[in-house]
């Protein structure tokens, strides 16, 4: 069988790769030495906390995700050495440094609610019910200084609370849901879910349903695309895998 | 507003740094909508701080909770921002409508600007903004009124407001502590010259300045609706019709809360509650559209027809 190259895949199973596997220790010139919860590892300098720590023997299962910088599920504490400062970060893109103070920071068990969108009001007081702590913002922009992503996050809970939609959601859209926020709220509110109910709330009552949607999903209805559809489910293995490695692609920007 | 009234506005109108706080922007929107249009009949200009947050909307009494006069801080150097990027010249005064957000930045102003200790904590907690030099002045658009001149006010006046009967009625907010304090705390007289100029007859009632029962009104609306019947009560017999306020909680309590009046005083007669810039905008001869009668709970309309104020 002819051999499939598919570049997406190759790229993730070689960031998932240790970047210091199949090399020797010996070869290796620099070296730190950091601190992963209270014990001192040396590790070959220039890795990210997340590689610094699978070095030292960590092994991560949850906590970790794309690897990438998009996914927010490695979100991390830590202390450089000779400042007073906490700081936060994506483990798998902020490096590790000599004498750095790690932790490991799996995930933040904030509380969710649930929802009926189409049954609620287009207005702050929705935000308020489901997420009452909003209102106890102080403004002391905590949040923002905790945000990986460098996103305003006081700026959208402020338009949280008074009903700035528009706002909300923009400020918030590159959001990662890394709940670093919440974890460093002195109000324990917890930032990401009031701006993903915010921007369900705006993408339903505020933007509207766009013309070219409902266009499709009447195309859809109307059993358009019901022979390509039964094509494809028609199809071996081989043949899928063989359509997918070879279909369209954007471009990369 | 079109971009060639707005460069008017920059070669001779007044523009001025201004607060609107959460409420404005969603269950007082007709005191918004409508002072912005008033201040603009009379050559101001009032533009939003960008990027503004609450004002703290309490402000704190405890000696050591600095924490909880950041926002109004944070506000402040909002001004400054607006100095330097040119959104205002040389304009040091900030104007707030909602009484609340006045005394709350007010009086943190004062506590901030008095003492040195307190200014470097707050300005070293917030290391991302610029620090605050403490120059900013928090001042009500009553305030305003009063320094640009009450002359001007009549002068603004199109449909003068003749034969309507209003009490003003000031609550704790912009009178208390004295410090705060926009007027006379104990005889106040900022809402009945603005009344005045209007062309209404102002009714003094010695209930002007009793509290409306503030945020009671969350957990305890039958004591609210005691205080909202003293209050519209006593303006009723001494011959009001409506009441005149610049606070939306004092609105909430006196207006909304008539519900609840009427449902335990059966005689009672409903009296609807004005913000003071509605009134303003109605004598003005301003699009009518600002006038925002629909987050009223007393419905107007009736009053303004008897007297032939409104437009249709």
């Amino acid at each position: 069988m002819e051999e499939i190259k598919n570049p997406v895949m190759d790229i993730i199973a070689e960031a998932n790769r240790s970047a210091t596997s199949g090399i020797d220790a010996k070869d290796i010139k620099d070296w730190i030495t950091i601190s992963i919860m209270g014990r001192a590892y040396k590790v070959p300098a220039d890795l990210t906390i997340l590689a610094a720590m699978e070095y030292a023997g960590y092994k991560f299962v949850r906590g970790v995700g794309c690897r990438q910088g998009f996914c927010g599920a490695c979100a991390t504490v830590f202390r450089k050495k000779g400042e007073y400062k906490l700081q936060t970060g994506m483990a798998c893109g902020t490096r590790a440094e000599d004498g750095m103070h790690l932790a490991q920071i799996p995930f933040t068990p904030a509380e969710k609610a649930s929802y009926d969108l189409t049954k609620e009001p287009y207005s702050a007081s929705v935000l308020i019910k489901y997420y009452p702590e909003v209102a106890r913002c102080v403004s002391c922009n905590t949040c923002t200084k905790a945000c990986p992503q460098d996103l305003e996050v006081m700026d959208y809970v402020q338009a949280a609370l008074r009903g700035d939609f528009e706002l909300l959601a923009t400020d918030s859209f590159d959001c990662i849901q890394c709940g670093l926020c919440a974890l460093r709220c002195p109000s324990e509110i917890v930032q990401y879910h009031v701006a993903q109910l915010g921007r369900r709330l705006y993408g339903y009552y505020g933007l509207g349903v766009p013309e070219h949607l409902k266009k499709r999903v009447e195309e859809i209805e109307k059993g358009r695309y019901a022979k390509a559809l039964d094509t494809v489910i028609a199809f071996s293995n081989d043949e899928l895998r063989k359509q997918y490695v070879g279909r369209d692609i954007e471009p990369e920007q | 507003m079109s971009d060639a009234k707005d460069f008017a506005f920059t070669l001779t109108g007044l523009r001025i740094p201004y607060f609107p706080g959460c409420t404005l922007k969603t269950t007082a929107q007709n005191f918004e909508s409508s002072a912005v249009a008033a201040a603009r009949a009379l050559g101001i200009e009032l533009v939003e701080l960008p990027r503004w947050n609450c004002c703290g909307t309490v402000f704190s009494l405890a000696a050591d909770d600095l924490i909880h006069h950041v926002a109004s801080i944070r506000n402040l150097i909002r001004v400054q921002e607006m100095n330097r990027q040119g959104l205002v010249d040389g304009e040091n005064r900030m104007v707030t409508l909602c009484s609340m957000c006045y005394n709350t930045m007010k009086r943190a102003n004062l506590r901030v600007r008095q003492n040195a200790e307190d200014i470097k904590k707050i300005n070293d907690l917030m290391y991302r903004e610029e620090d605050y030099q403490g120059n900013v002045r928090v001042i009500h658009f009553l305030e305003l009124l009063r320094e640009i001149g009450m002359g001007k006010v009549k002068r603004a006046v199109k449909k003068d407001l003749a034969g309507l009967k209003v009490a003003p009625y000031y609550g704790c907010m912009i009178l208390r502590p004295k410090e705060a304090s926009i007027d006379d705390p104990e005889a106040p007289t900022v809402l009945g010259e603005v009344l005045r100029a209007l062309g209404t007859d102002v009714v003094v009632t010695p209930y002007n300045k009793v509290c409306c029962g503030s945020y009671q009104t969350v957990h305890d609306k039958d004591a609210v609706a005691g205080l909202a019947y003293d209050i519209l009560g006593h303006a009723r017999k001494s011959g009001a019709e409506a009441i005149a306020t610049t606070c939306p909680l004092c609105a909430f309590n006196l207006d909304n809360r008539q519900k609840e009046v009427a449902e335990k005083h059966p005689d009672f007669e409903h009296m609807p509650v004005f913000y003071i810039t509605q009134l303003m905008a109605l004598a003005f001869g301003v699009d009518q559209g600002v006038l925002r009668f629909d987050q009223n709970y007393v419905d107007p309309v009736p009053l303004l027809k008897k007297h032939s104020l409104l437009d249709k």
